[in-house]
């Protein structure tokens, strides 16, 4: 499953990090952040709670870049 | 300007404006150094916070982190020598007038190119007993009747129920001859209705509508990322750690060696001012951003980063004859009896109701000339055989309507015909009885268009069609084409594509089509190119570039545009690094200094962001 998330995030590569960390959290199979229409598209692996995962993409993309923002 | 660009900006000008007033005050020891400390914190206080988050977190490489360390560090060189403590504070200042600035600028950009696509369709109005009510678009079903008076835009796809109209569709198409509409006509959201008051019965939901699809489709074209945004990612990733390191080296090696502990630190510092990598990363983006959004004012919408960049690297261009390079509107011609017991009249009459059933364009053309052909006669066992023709059973008679190779099946002797166009032969019970002749029109702008893709860098074109060899050289000479390959059927045109780019070494290839019957030959192309489809969904879904008008100039144009956002991609690439590595170099070697630095790092990115907005200026 993919959704699609509104973003806040100043710079291009914290945008970077931010994809990065999102790939990297338990219960998303990729994830792209697109910097120029500040929007976040993940998609999930089969089955899980993706308001769940959405928080814990939400702290993890936090520890790199303390002002992003993902507005669940 | 957003809250928090305003506040930063008072920040920024706040500690200038201090920094330049302190520099007129005679001050010494401790009271300078408080002092000074004033303009730092206030326009730095924020980013030592971001460093003290990334130091709890382990981020060694956090730029917020660097650029604490090298003004602190700075700020320590400074007690120790001179006490001149401008450098320091220049760089965070600097630093954050270069934040501010991308902030800014990406903000405007972002604005600017939104407004480039303002199609959005903000309300609906329905009529209801209290007079005209506006309504959220999206609440609309499918099938309701809305209003759409002079200056407003269509909100909802539909048919116009009642009313006449002309329609500026330049939002949608780059067009600007206005289009007539009147009763009965299919209407598409996002034109912008010019002077008569519209009834339109709604056909689609807001979500299925075409404005909204080509607002979502130009969104969703910058996620997917080009070989230049993931190159510049990944080397973003590597050059940071890689400064830090050299910069660490340059703090301890060679003053172990040579001595002279505070030049070296000092070189180490500049390393960590030019070491973030922001300058490079955000030109990238937003240069695609700016030639996607330039691309669509003019009715060519590109559905990715990566299919602008393989546009831009397009050699040899394959195009479809018909609705491409043609109108694809058939005409019957000229209708030739070479049996006596079928005038012409009666050919035809036979010919229209065997291709009764079919959508194809000669179909229609045959239909539409003979505009009587839904009469009594009986029409059954309607075979279509694929490559030749079809052949039903009229009145009890086999009627075979197709080309020389089906009259060859059936056994009829069949006469070639002196006109070139499409020659449609039929027969009754296997026994000839004459042809039609449709021709197709060439587009207006098709041997300019020609011309200016040999003039945009394309070295090959080719031009595939189903019609005859001597259709297709008549338009390929007419249109000044070297390379064509005719009478292929479906499943050939596939196979002889293939040829093509096996034969291809270098560049990529193109394939533009009308989207309706080639969409395995656009989704095997390096970049598929679907004309004319405004309105067309199929085509939309099928192809990675839309031309909403069918025009084929602007095949040379999306490739003109696409070339130049890619120029600006390279040389934002190269001058970014460039400056930067040089910086480095001088840096070490004690050439350059802390000055040098921030234009490396904030001076770099804002002509990099200059220059990706440059993008948005379509060439002519």
């Amino acid at each position: 499953m993919k959704k699609t998330y509104k973003i806040d995030v100043d710079c291009a590569n914290c945008a970077n990090l931010m994809e990065i960390e999102a790939k990297k959290t338990a219960g998303v199979k990729d994830a792209v952040v697109n910097f120029m229409t500040l929007k976040i598209k993940v998609e999930f692996e089969d089955g899980v709670d993706t308001k769940e995962v959405m928080q814990r993409v939400r702290e993890n993309c936090k520890c790199v870049e303390k002002d992003c923002e993902i507005f669940l | 300007m957003n809250a928090k660009q305003k506040k930063n900006l008072a920040r920024i000008l706040i500690a200038a404006t201090l920094l330049i007033a302190l520099n007129f005050v005679e001050l010494n020891g401790v009271g300078k150094f408080l002092l000074y400390l004033v303009p730092y914190l206030v326009v730095g206080y924020d980013i030592l916070l971001k460093a003290l988050h990334g130091l709890k977190n382990r981020r060694a490489f956090d730029e917020s982190l660097l650029m604490t360390i090298a003004t602190i560090g700075a700020f320590a060189l400074a007690i120790h020598d001179n006490g001149d403590y401008n450098e320091a504070i220049a760089v965070m200042l600097f630093y954050q007038i270069g934040e501010w600035f991308q902030s800014y600028a990406v903000g405007r950009s972002r604005k600017n190119i939104s407004e480039l696509m303002d199609i959005r369709p903000d309300y609906a109005n329905i009529e209801t007993d209290s007079g005209l009510e506006q309504v959220d678009p999206d609440e609309i079903e499918v099938g309701t009747v809305i209003i759409v008076q002079p200056g407003e835009k269509i909100p909802i796809d539909g048919i116009v129920e009642t009313g006449n109209s002309t329609l500026n569709t330049v939002a949608l198409t780059g067009e600007s001859l206005p289009r007539e509409v009147s009763t009965g006509s299919e209407v598409i959201s996002g034109c912008i209705n010019l002077n008569g008051v519209l009834k339109i019965r709604t056909t689609k939901e807001f979500g299925e509508s075409t404005a909204t699809k080509i607002l979502e489709l130009v969104e969703d074209a910058s996620s997917r990322k080009s070989k230049s945004e993931d190159f510049i990612a990944k080397f973003a990733r590597i050059y940071t750690p890689v400064v830090v390191i050299c910069a660490a080296m340059l703090a301890i090696v060679p003053p172990i060696i040579l001595g002279d502990w505070q030049t070296w630190i000092y070189r180490a510092l500049i390393f960590l001012v030019i070491s973030c990598p922001c300058a490079l990363v955000i030109s990238i983006p937003l240069s695609f951003f700016a030639g996607i959004g330039g691309a669509s004012r003019e009715g060519i919408l590109i559905k990715g980063s990566n299919f602008l960049e393989t546009l831009a690297n397009v050699k040899t261009v394959v195009l479809d004859k018909t609705g491409t390079l043609t109108r694809g509107n058939f005409e019957v011609e000229a209708v030739h009896s070479k049996n006596l017991n079928f005038d012409a009249e009666k050919l035809l009459h036979l010919a229209a109701h065997v291709e009764r059933y079919s959508t194809h364009p000669i179909a229609n053309s045959l239909r539409k000339a003979y505009p009587n052909e839904r009469d009594d006669c009986t029409v059954e066992g309607v075979e279509e055989i694929s490559g030749r023709g079809i052949r039903a059973e009229i009145n009890g008679q086999v009627v075979s309507v197709g080309n020389e190779k089906f009259m060859e099946d059936v056994g009829a002797k069949w006469i070639p015909c002196q006109k070139v166009g499409t020659i449609i032969h039929v027969a009754v019970n296997g026994e000839y009885a004459g042809h039609v002749v449709i021709s197709d029109a060439i587009k207006p702008h098709a041997k300019e268009s020609v011309a200016d893709m040999n003039c945009a860098g394309v070295e090959k074109i080719f031009m595939l069609t189903g019609d005859s060899e001597k259709i297709a050289s008549k338009v390929a000479a007419e249109l000044g084409i070297k390379n064509y390959r005719s009478e292929l059927l479906p499943a050939d045109k596939v196979n002889e594509f293939e040829k093509i780019l096996s034969a291809q070494s270098s560049g990529k290839v193109a394939f533009v089509g009308d989207g309706i019957n080639d969409a395995p030959v656009l989704s095997r192309a390096d970049v598929g190119i679907a004309m004319g489809a405004l309105g067309s969904d199929a085509a939309i879904e099928a192809a990675d570039v839309v031309l909403m008008d069918d025009d084929p100039r602007k095949i040379s144009r999306a490739i003109k545009i696409s070339r130049k956002c890619l120029g600006i991609v390279k040389q934002n690439i190269f001058f970014a690094i460039g400056v930067k590595v040089a910086c480095l170099i001088f840096g070490a070697v004690g050439i350059a200094n802390m000055w040098a630095a921030i234009f490396a790092d904030v001076g770099v990115m804002i002509l990099a962001v200059l220059n990706a907005m440059r993008t948005l200026i379509a060439p002519k």
